[in-house]
């Protein structure tokens, strides 16, 4: 036994307290042979560079996890994206998806939801629906969260610019269930930034998004103290055609401006640097991968406590939520898009992930059936429950590959955020493209990568098959778009309208001025003002964003 | 570039809601690095937008985006837009996450062709350059 003093401290403190707060989920972890799997296993030598660079898990800098038995004590939450069509149908998938064993739900929008229009707005035809639930007004979102007790499970809502809307709309549904928004678990994904970079949902300009979310940051810190109010995503930058590295670095230098927005406004940053999580991309190439999360974990700690004098520990947490690269699945031979999710899954676990979402094997061709998704979710499940990696912490670390393209990628990613500080900030170089044009550049690269066969893509670039048969895909019900049109009409014409257009008019005076805007906007949506009207207010007073082009 | 060696004038379009950009512009700069102009669009443009751009610019040929799902709408949008520009003989190109089933009705509503994940980019390009000639002699021939 390791009798180094730090181990000894380590143990006697933060594993200490944990283990009584919360015990490991079985009272021996044993490998397949019958003997005892380490919770940590250590070097025979603990010396000062291990201590600095690698440490113990739950402790500065958290290289090797943010807890200390990781998933000895608690798996990750599994959490499968879904949404489309109607509310109501996106509800029977939520439920199918709860009895199948996940453990979190992951709300997804229409892109006319998530860009601020109505269903029956000119702008809106043939996107209803289609990639993710239609929102109009707190009826659907009532429709949504039909019979799933909003105090028993966390919701996760991957929507931005209308982030204080969606937010009211699900306290406003809690209400009625009875429950307080104290209660509520969960997190929006609040993440304007790279909207502009790679995801294109923006609406607003950049300075008056920041605002809005500094006011859900300030409110929800009071009033919904156990909700995530933001989660930075390099997910889709990465998705977008960055590197490893340029995902981090890039979302860490929107976290900052986050950070900084934050502590502008007034805010302690131990207040609420703890409720700020993170969204990765789990890619293919393995070993890199997990290298990834482990650099960036040591060095979102040491930002955290060096640049921002962030005390907490709970503040020094880098806790992310993972999905499996969507851009590697092929059109090509669908079933091998199951083994590609499986090793990048894994990759996401051996990177001490908080929550992962596994993609389905159809997803290159359309939305996935449910038999995909059911796949998806069980080989998470396979990880967790068979492959036996969950029985010790960071098995991984003291590996030489490892720890050196750990360093490496810290430095890089560090190197890459000097820049862009040293040019001006996030903004400015969103504003002036630069950003945009580094991942167009990885992009194309990667591309021509394939293209001359450097890359290898299995079923699409190698071992092709010139017989392929198509698989069955997801069909959206084609009478979405005007069923929810016809429901909305329908509300519009039964609410009291004197009463929207009054709680609209004190929206607007609030956004004019300095107040917080969510008990407005939470005013408005209870009267069923919609998501259109709500966000033509915001529009009125902050304008909307322009994409610069690259062309 | 010299107009002599110019292949043809491109617009690359991405009509809808979606912002997954990836592909409209690894297909614009292939697109430009084989000889042709091309313009994008940037994301969220409507049919109309798209269209009035293409007569606008006078292009050869018109390729579109899509990756919502919305192509069945969105795809012969854009065509009866052009088509009521008066720019109906322009060939348009589409690409994106489509299924199967979908692709011959596209093209029998008039889309030239049809492009999902994974093809070849020297393949779309073939298609660019042989969208441009037929395009390039119908137009001579009316002149």
């Amino acid at each position: 036994m390791n009798k180094h003093p730090a181990f000894v401290e380590w143990k006697e403190t933060v594993l200490k307290k944990t283990l009584e707060r919360f015990p490991e989920r079985q009272k021996e972890f044993k490998t397949d042979s019958g003997f005892p799997a380490e919770r940590l296993a250590l070097p025979e030598e603990i010396d000062d560079k291990y201590l600095l660079k690698i440490g113990f898990p739950g402790q500065y800098p958290f290289t090797r996890g943010v807890q200390p038995t990781m998933y000895r004590g608690r798996l990750w939450t599994m959490r499968q994206y879904a949404g489309f069509s109607s509310a109501e149908e996106s509800n029977k998938r939520y439920r199918y998806l709860l009895e199948q064993g996940t453990t979190g739900l992951s709300v997804a929008f229409d892109l006319p939801t998530q860009i601020g229009y109505d269903s029956d707005h000119k702008i809106s035809r043939g996107e209803v629906g289609r990639v993710g639930a239609a929102i109009d007004t707190f009826a659907d979102m009532e429709a949504l969260f039909n019979g799933i007790p909003l105090d028993k499970v966390s919701t996760s809502m991957t929507i931005n610019s209308p982030t204080a809307i969606l937010l009211a709309m699900y306290v406003v549904v809690a209400e009625r269930q009875g429950i307080k928004p104290a209660q509520l678990a969960g997190t929006v994904q609040n993440d304007i930034l790279k909207e502009y970079i790679a995801r294109g949902t923006y609406i607003f300009p950049p300075h008056p998004s920041i605002r809005l979310m500094t006011d859900i940051i300030e409110w929800c810190s009071r009033e919904m103290p156990q909700f995530n109010t933001i989660s930075v995503s390099g997910y889709h930058i990465r998705e977008a055609g960055s590197t490893a590295v340029q995902e981090i670095a890039f979302t860490f230098a929107n976290a900052c401006t986050y950070v900084e927005a934050a502590i502008c406004a007034g805010l302690d940053v131990d207040v609420f640097a703890p409720r700020m999580t993170f969204f990765f991309n789990a890619s293919s190439d393995f070993l890199e991968e997990i290298a990834k999360f482990r650099a960036a974990r040591r060095l979102w700690a040491r930002l955290m406590k060096e640049r921002f004098k962030a005390k907490d520990p709970a503040s020094l947490k880098l806790r992310f939520h993972t999905q499996t690269a969507g851009y590697t699945l092929t059109a090509q031979q669908v079933d091998n898009n199951i083994v590609r999710v499986t090793l990048q899954a894994l990759a996401a676990v051996l990177g001490g992930t908080q929550s992962l979402h596994t993609n389905s094997r159809d997803e290159a061709l359309t939305l996935p059936l449910e038999d995909s998704v059911r796949t998806a979710l069980r080989t998470q499940q396979i990880i967790a429950y068979e492959s036996g990696v969950c029985n010790t912490v960071d098995p991984l670390a003291g590996s030489y590959y490892i720890e050196n393209l750990t360093d490496r990628m810290e430095q890089e990613i560090s190197a890459l955020i000097d820049r862009i500080d040293a040019a001006g900030g996030m903004i400015a170089a969103i504003e002036s493209g630069s950003v945009q044009r580094q991942i167009e550049e990885s992009s194309y690269t990667y591309q021509q990568q394939i293209e001359n066969g450097e890359r290898i893509v299995i079923g699409q670039n190698k071992f092709q098959e010139t017989k392929e048969v198509s698989p069955p895909v997801f069909q959206i019900n084609k009478f979405i778009e005007e069923n929810q049109v016809m429901k909305l009409l329908k509300i519009r014409a039964e609410r009291d309208n004197q009463k929207v257009r009054k709680s609209l008019a004190h929206l607007e005076e609030a956004v004019r001025g300095k107040e917080n805007v969510m008990p407005h906007v939470i005013e408005a949506v209870r009267c069923y003002a919609t998501l259109g009207e709500i966000c033509d207010v915001l529009r009125k007073v902050f304008g909307v964003y322009e994409e610069t082009k690259g062309y | 570039m010299d107009i002599q060696q110019c292949r043809g004038r491109i617009l690359i379009g991405k009509p809808g809601l979606d912002g997954h950009d990836r592909g409209a512009k690894i297909i614009a700069r292939s697109l430009r690095d084989d000889g042709f102009e091309v313009i994008y669009t940037g994301i969220r443009r409507t049919p109309e937008e798209i269209a009035l751009t293409a007569i606008q610019e006078d292009v050869d040929v018109v390729g579109l985006s899509v990756l919502s799902g919305a192509h069945n709408e969105l795809f012969p949008e854009v065509l009866k837009a052009l088509h009521q520009a008066k720019g109906g003989d322009i060939p348009v190109i589409g690409g994106g996450i489509i299924p199967e089933e979908d692709i011959q009705h596209l093209k029998e509503l008039g889309m030239y062709e049809i492009f999902t994940s994974g093809t070849p980019v020297q393949t779309i390009l073939n298609t660019f350059r042989e969208a441009t000639e037929k395009y390039r002699q119908r137009k001579h021939k009316i002149i």
